[in-house]
């Protein structure tokens, strides 16, 4: 009996949370938004959500069969990932798309440089920026307007008319809290996706300080810039929402101290606005989002925590 | 008491899993047949044996001691005599320097054992002196002489005592049931303390996860002058004694320093009732008050033990497993020290023997660190566990050591929070192991 005794260094107990459950928690934050997806733009979102999250499992499990690894998809990351891609997508673009857009974010952003874990960018925005400048046309039209009586494939997204590159009428702001508004595959349901975003908080899986000063910083520099009447459509008609809770929090290409958080998401407020206002495109939340991400090992390594006992952390 | 207890930043929330014996009295354990006395139960010098084989000892009676001032003289718990000295495996993993004595059975008191006064009237000397003599240690766990603690250097002013009941550990209830059950002890332990540093302020701080021992300790102050009950919020590792003074104080132990670079000395609760039982009667430290229980224990227990007594005479009082265990700790699940075999000594800082069935034991396998920052919000000393461990791994020593490698406590919280398993503290370890070296090594 007695050399089969566990001889292990301390701690002897561990708490119940796996990386697996984290994961299924942010799945199902994010399945509110689908359902309101696919109530407002038809059956073809459940088509590239399910096509996109296919694409990501099997090329994680592709590669790491390749790459003789243990193979890690049921911790369910990959299957967050290809959700992420689909929700990225015009709702009525091709069901190759976010395959496409999924395989790259596994193969490139995240295997390659070692995966969960090791990506620098955000896997799903890094398939994204990969998506627009391979197939602009798919990526930047196909919208639908669940608000117009006849099925309308090109109308403008709010954030265009504001930008004034499509013409149009903005929505209500109830249509657009509910996500009645043209937009990619998962961005439009604000209220869904906050509800998921709280379900986050509320399960400590990630922390109020992006989300709010992200969002934040938006709102303050829409009213500078002088679009104070616009501050609503800022925030609720692009991809703001689903970008602050869920991509922006992701926790390989955030940082980790609450100060750090707090530069991050004041930097991708920033960001944000610069694109929208000055920048070429009507949105700016991706990409904001993708050069914090490249911020965040500087960011982590002089923003650290005060050390007990000890006099400011110099490095 | 008020609502919100005392606390600090950082720390976890492991289940307690206290109710298997936090309503269970202390027993005496059965009277062994041989003790097995480490000559080593603390930090500092071992002892030398004052005994040789074939000598015929009784309760009480010095058997080692030494003459560095940073160690502790061990007594023997029984009558009888001693059959040899030989190294023996001890609980903190290696073998130490053993007086083995087979018990008469009659457990004769030595003659050097008497009641020593009222504290009123000893000198702070005297007091110090009777300290030390009894052979007392952190019975916590640590195993740091008392009477060290309590003789610190002329330039630091000691202005507070705080005798920790906190008992963070979880499983662990013999802290709590000393306070309800001997809480007359733990006053008079104070009152020494007091005594030998000349301090007139003591906090007796326990956990609000333990509100009749709070009531117990705060009945028996009532009307002491300058002693209090300080309630805690309850929270892993509020025992630890930097974490404590700054909970209960709100002063920060600089980086690298010790308690008394704050004014502060912190003893636990089980130490100072010791402390009193040495005034009330004389008799040194030959017993301590464990907790035996986990999942694979048939009856859990609070025992009054015999230092000496092995581990399996301990178990077999408690009924034995009640399935295969598949770990047995010296300590709580937290920080305690997984041991190979039962043949080993309950010594002065035996906390706990925890029994834990193969389920419970099972070492998880990790997976890469998806840098979700649990462990940096657990870390009590507020350091980057995910880090330091990454910079251990990679044996980047020096990395580590600038990043304050050295201050971690080992308390565990960053490991217990990791979602990914992964062996934080136990990679922390090794690159806090190599840098004290490498200081060793520079210092001489």
């Amino acid at each position: 009996m007695e050399n089969r005794l566990i001889a292990s260094s301390s701690p002897h107990i561990r708490s119940e949370e796996t990386t697996q459950k984290i994961m299924l928690d942010v799945i199902i934050a994010l399945l509110p938004a689908l359902i309101a997806s696919i109530f407002y733009f038809g059956f073809n979102s459940l088509v590239l959500v399910v096509a996109s999250v296919a694409a990501a499992v099997v090329t994680e499990i592709a590669l790491q069969k390749i790459m003789k690894k243990p193979v890690t998809v049921s911790d369910l990351s990959a299957v967050v990932t290809g959700i992420l891609v689909a929700y990225n997508i015009p709702p009525s673009a091709p069901w190759w798309i976010p395959v496409m857009g999924s395989a790259f974010a596994i193969a490139i952003a995240k295997q390659i440089f070692g995966g969960l874990g090791f990506n620098f960018i955000n896997p799903a925005l890094a398939a994204r920026a990969f998506l627009m400048s391979s197939w602009p046309t798919h990526m930047m039209s196909g919208w639908i307007d669940p608000a117009a009586t006849a099925d309308a494939i090109t109308s403008a997204t709010p954030l265009a008319i504001i930008k004034g590159t499509a013409e149009g009428q903005l929505p209500s702001i109830m249509d657009m809290l509910l996500g009645r508004i043209p937009g990619v595959l998962g961005e439009t349901s604000s209220i869904l996706l906050i509800i998921g975003g709280i379900y986050l908080i509320y399960r400590g899986v990630i922390k109020w300080i992006i989300p709010v000063v992200y969002i934040g910083t938006v709102a303050v520099l829409a009213v500078v810039v002088g679009d104070g009447s616009l501050v609503l459509y800022h925030i609720f008609g692009g991809g703001l929402i689903l970008g602050a809770f869920f991509m922006a929090t992701d926790y390989v290409t955030s940082p980790i101290s609450d100060k750090g958080k707090i530069i991050f998401a004041v930097g991708a407020g920033v960001l944000t606005m610069l694109i929208r206002k000055l920048g070429g495109y009507p949105e700016g939340v991706s990409y904001s989002i993708l050069l914090m991400n490249i911020m965040t090992p500087l960011i982590d390594k002089y923003v650290t925590p005060k050390l007990f006992g000890g006099a400011k952390n110099e490095k | 008491m008020s609502t919100k207890g005392f606390t600090f930043k950082g720390g976890i929330h492991p289940p307690h899993n206290k109710k298997q014996t936090e309503k269970m009295p202390i027993e005496n354990a059965i009277e062994p047949k041989y003790v097995v006395i480490p000559l080593s139960q603390h930090i500092g010098a071992p002892c030398d044996p004052l005994v040789v084989a074939g000598d015929k000892v009784k309760v009480g009676q010095k058997i080692g001691e030494s003459k560095a001032f940073v160690s502790a003289p061990v007594h023997s718990s029984v009558s009888g005599t001693v059959k040899r000295i030989e190294l023996h495996q001890t609980t903190g993993g290696s073998k130490v320097n053993c007086i083995i004595i087979e018990s008469d059975g009659l457990f004769e008191v030595h003659e050097s054992v008497k009641p020593k006064g009222n504290i009123e009237d000893l000198s702070k000397e005297e007091v110090l002196a009777i300290i030390k003599e009894a052979g007392l240690t952190g019975m916590g766990g640590a195993g740091f002489p008392t009477h060290v603690k309590l003789s610190p250097p002329k330039d630091k002013v000691i202005d507070t005592i705080i005798v920790n009941g906190a008992e963070c550990e979880p499983f662990l209830t013999a802290d709590h049931r000393i306070m309800l059950e001997k809480p007359e002890q733990v006053l008079m332990g104070s009152k020494a303390i007091m005594k030998a540093l000349g301090v007139n302020k003591c906090y007796i701080a326990i956990e609000k996860n333990k509100p009749d021992a709070i009531e117990a300790m705060q009945k028996i102050v009532a009307g002491v002058e300058g002693v209090e009950v300080a309630p805690l919020e309850p929270k892993y590792p509020q025992g630890d004694e930097k974490r404590m003074i700054n909970a209960v104080t709100g002063r920060e132990v600089p980086s690298g320093g010790l308690p008394m670079d704050v004014g502060c000395v912190v003893d636990n609760v089980g130490t100072v009732a010791t402390i009193g039982n040495v005034f009330i009667t004389g008799m040194p430290v030959i017993q301590r008050v464990t907790t035996i229980t986990g999942s694979a224990i048939k009856n859990p227990k609070n025992l009054y033990i015999r230092i000496g007594t092995l581990f399996s005479d301990v178990i077999e009082q408690c009924g034995g497993f009640s399935e295969e265990p598949g770990k047995i700790l010296n300590g709580g699940p937290m920080m305690g020290i997984a041991q190979y075999t039962t043949d080993v000594p309950v010594i002065k800082g035996t906390s706990g023997i925890l029994i834990l069935n193969k389920k419970d034991a099972a070492v998880p396998d990790p997976s890469n660190c998806i840098r979700c920052g649990k462990c940096v919000d657990a870390c009590p000393v507020h350091l980057q566990p995910f880090m330091l461990s990454r910079q251990s791994i990679m044996k980047q020593f020096d990395d580590a050591e600038k990043n304050y490698a050295a201050d971690c406590i080992e308390c565990g919280s960053c490991s217990f929070v990791c979602p990914a398993k992964r062996p934080l503290v136990e990679t922390i370890r090794i690159a806090k192991k190599e840098i004290l070296t490498k200081r060793r090594k520079a210092v001489k």
